[in-house]
């Protein structure tokens, strides 16, 4: 076993090299550079002032020159700073709003799971009755429907008409002198529509998941016995079939993490919440190389630790892999 | 407790969570609370500034807040002319080439610092230090000698007389004694600034708001409003429904917003609408390399088919006016007639295009020499308004027989890869009118290489002689004079067909009073504004 995970952590590091690799030259491929992103069409900037921006930034020097230096920093765990004209330290621009991503998204993460999967039972249990014909609906409108547009109807209609939510943001004005119990309950009301959409947009596929798995389990040759021996049909479900049904679900589940610090971009600009989505997406714009690269090594890690821990999971679970017979 | 019992009880709970009676800055404005009695003033922004030492950023939000937490030697007043403003006066040399600026005592910088000449002569030696990051250095380099006479006097002196210096000492100045000997790109100031303006900085919540509070000891007095909160909101229609809700006092409307969406009794009851020419116009400019654009007639024929008033009506609703020149109407170097100025003639363009040599040919293309008149308007991705003025110009085109595509690219493959490359036919853009009327960089033959501004390759030598001679002199009724007659130039030769003006259309809650609209807008004087108690 200690082989086997000496083997797959030393694997990580060339698999993170390519990974930064590619998206380093990704990145400068596509058109546009940082100077000219912030210069471009002003004519206040001379060739020498967009020339010596150039230079400020090393951008004046060969590729992979550039790239070197930059993993050099990489290998002291720093991550450089940004290109934009604030010239923050990556670090400090990501810490700043990953905390507020990742709460988010375990909260509608939590949520998303909490009621997909019980809905998913639900479904399966009553297979092909109005019931189940109804949750079809429901989850389906949440996915069918554009989050943005179901954000501002429902921004319009809680925020606007009867004013009983905040709009957009995390805080209101004022709450940092409110005690603590009213700023989390101000806080919660802010969170209340973007995790609400979030979560119903969310609830199709993990819910027809679980409900798939559900009904496979429920066709299974012991479930037929359980049943014929006369076990109660409520344990029979919950007890027999759940716990085979969830197995699957829990792989989902792993796979979720990774997407735990990435933001997503429509939904952070429309409720205005500095997220790691709206980050990404102004790092990508400006091209501020550093921060992209910051943000995109940060998610490649986390898969790959994700990965990593899944397999030894699995590993410790089925002999066969770990002795490489698998 | 089953799950359909649990469900809408869970349901209930985030509902009633969430609702409550209004946010507590609405509960403190409504009791008239500490939130300022009455008077906090909350603004919405789409960017966030990314660096408030403005020698350092590029980008509006930056220097929206940096405008309110620095001042300049010199500003435009109401009526966009230049006044003093660090500066209580100045002389200019008889011989054009030095400045004398005399400056206003006993401001104190935020920290209690008094202000002096060292500052100015620091903002100066930094702006045009190599080390330096800034876009702004040019205007400076200009700059011969720079000396601070005595604490209160400072004096520069210029190779050539050049009449934008005047404005350019409007560019904010920096505090010398937080800044001098240090690395400027990675001073604090950047996150916390000191200045002398008429709002204090207070606090920076990254991607959520900026807070300013009002400066006690400013020179002109305090701002009645503050704090001053500054909201970044990135969705327009968000900050919209923001706006309605209370949540923020003033933001800039769109056409379909000021026109359709705002006319209700209730929403002027809570807000003021305001109304005047933005400082910026929309062009269709002509590669002028290619041989097709390189006849004038068909360039005038082209103004003459394009109908502006129709753009203005189907792509602003009529918050605008046409545009002949580079020129802000009302201002003082736009010529309101101008003479040359071909208008909307459908007639007079076939005419012209006929004159040039031009055929129609059997598909109702006009063609000449075998080649069809016919050629693509290249725009920028996400301005709605540029793509829908191109659709109408193609279909006016297309009635006098000119074939017209119509290309959306993102901005910056838009730049890198067509227009630094001169690889496009026509383009339909934007500039900003600056205050000061100098054209050079946009209009003179010098500025036709790579990446430079003049990128249709205009050339007109009498041109080039009056802008230099424009920006060579600080006598205004000569400038005035070289400025009408470069837009008889332009208008005649029609490199641009300039198409319109947009209005700006902001719109303030109406408990703010002392708004007075101006040729400048309604911020110039900001501090003035008040809620009636």
């Amino acid at each position: 076993m200690a082989n086997y995970l000496i083997k797959r952590i030393l694997m990580l590091f060339p698999l993170l090299l390519g990974i930064t690799l590619i998206t380093f030259t990704v990145i400068h491929l596509a058109p546009g550079e940082p100077v000219e992103m912030q210069t471009a069409m002003s004519p206040k900037v001379s060739a020498q002032a967009r020339a010596r921006l150039r230079e400020f930034y090393g951008l004046d020097k060969p590729l992979h020159v550039q790239y070197g230096m930059w993993l050099s920093n990489l290998a002291r765990l720093d991550f450089g700073r940004s290109f934009a004209p604030d010239n923050r330290p990556v670090l400090d621009k990501i810490k700043e709003r990953i905390p507020i991503t990742i709460s988010l998204n375990v909260i509608a993460l939590i949520l998303e799971f909490g009621l997909a999967l019980p809905i998913g039972i639900l479904a399966a249990v009553h297979r092909d009755t109005l019931l189940d014909r109804a949750i079809s609906v429901f989850v389906f409108a949440g996915f069918a429907v554009p989050t943005f547009w179901l954000a501002l109807l429902c921004m319009y209609f809680f925020g606007v008409k009867l004013n009983w939510l905040p709009i957009s943001g995390i805080h209101s004005l004022g709450s940092d002198a409110l005690p603590p119990l009213a700023r989390f309950w101000d806080l919660a009301k802010h969170l209340l529509l973007p995790i609400s959409i979030a979560t119903f947009g969310s609830l199709a596929g993990l819910s027809r998941y679980m409900r798939s798995t559900m009904l496979e389990v429920l066709s299974q040759d012991y479930i037929t016995t359980a049943r014929a021996k006369g076990v109660r049909e409520r344990v029979v479900i919950y007890r027999h079939a759940l716990k085979n049904a969830l197995l699957p679900v829990i792989t989902l589940l792993g796979f979720s993490l990774p997407a735990l610090i990435g933001g997503s971009v429509i939904f952070e600009t429309i409720f205005s919440i500095p997220g790691m989505g709206q980050l990404f997406y102004q790092g990508v714009m400006a091209r501020d190389y550093p921060l992209v690269m910051g943000i995109l090594v940060i998610g490649a890690g986390l898969t790959l630790v994700g990965n990593l821990l899944a397999d030894l999971f699995y590993a410790v679970a089925d002999p066969r892999i770990r002795h490489g017979r698998g | 407790m089953t799950l359909s019992r649990c469900l809408p009880l869970l349901l209930a709970l985030m509902f009633f969570a969430g609702c409550s009676q209004g946010a507590p800055e609405e509960k403190a404005r409504a009791q008239g609370g500490a939130a300022a009695r009455g008077s906090s003033f909350v603004t919405g922004s789409i960017g966030e500034p990314s660096n408030l030492i403005p020698i350092l950023s590029a980008d509006s939000a930056s220097s929206d807040v940096a405008g309110l937490v620095y001042n300049g030697l010199v500003r435009y007043d109401k009526n966009l002319k230049l006044e003093g403003d660090l500066a209580q006066s100045w002389e200019v040399s008889p011989d054009g080439l030095g400045i004398t600026f005399h400056l206003r005592r006993g401001v104190k910088w935020h920290d209690g610092h008094e202000f002096t000449s060292r500052d100015v002569l620091y903002t100066y030696r930094v702006t045009i230090d190599p080390k330096t990051p800034t876009a702004y250095a040019e205007d400076f380099k200009q700059v011969q000698t720079a000396q601070a006479v005595d604490p209160y006097t400072f004096k520069v002196r210029y190779a050539k007389p050049f009449a934008p210096a005047l404005a350019s000492w409007g560019m904010p100045v920096l505090p010398a004694h937080l800044l001098e000997g240090k690395d400027i790109t990675k001073s604090p100031l950047s996150r916390k600034p000191v200045g002398t303006g008429p709002y204090i900085f207070k606090e920076w919540v990254p991607g959520q708001r900026l807070v300013l509070e009002a400066n006690p000891h400013y020179y002109e007095g305090a701002p009645h409003l503050s704090p001053y909160v500054y909201r970044i909101i990135p969705d327009n229609s968000t900050m919209y429904m923001e706006l309605k809700a209370g949540g923020i006092d003033m933001m800039g409307l769109s056409p379909v917003q000021y026109q359709r969406q705002t006319g209700s009794r209730e929403f002027l009851a809570r807000f003021n609408k305001y109304r005047y020419p933005a400082s910026a116009y929309t062009y269709l400019g002509y590669n002028l390399r290619l041989p097709m654009f390189q006849d004038v007639r068909v360039r005038r024929a082209l103004t003459c088919a394009i109908n502006k008033e129709e753009i203005i009506q189907g792509v602003l609703l009529g918050m605008g006016q046409v545009a002949h020149g580079p020129y802000k109407p009302g201002t003082w170097a736009w010529k309101p007639k101008v003479d040359a100025d071909p208008g909307y003639d459908p007639a007079r363009a076939s005419a012209l295009l006929k004159e040039a040599g031009y055929v129609m040919g059997q598909d109702g293309i006009l063609v000449k020499d075998g080649k069809p008149l016919s050629f693509t308007i290249m725009t920028n991705q996400g301005n709605d308004q540029r793509l829908k003025c191109a659709q109408i110009i193609q279909r006016r085109l297309k009635r006098v027989g000119i074939d017209v595509k119509i290309r959306v690219m993102e901005w910056a493959s838009f730049l890198t890869n067509f227009i630094d490359k001169g690889r496009f036919e026509a383009v339909l853009l934007g500039w900003t009118i600056s205050q000061d009327p100098d054209l050079y960089d946009v209009w003179h033959s010098s500025k036709t290489g790579p990446k430079e501004l003049n990128f249709i390759g205009y050339k007109n030598t009498e041109l080039d002689r009056l802008i230099i001679e424009g920006r060579g002199t600080f006598d205004l009724a000569k400038r005035r004079d070289c400025y009408y007659r470069i837009q008889e130039i332009l208008a005649q030769d029609q490199p641009y067909t300039f198409l319109y003006v947009p209005d700006a259309l902001p719109v303030v809650s109406s408990r703010i009073k002392g708004i007075e609209p101006a040729p400048a807008g309604i911020s110039y004087n900001l501090i003035k504004w008040y809620v009636e108690q």
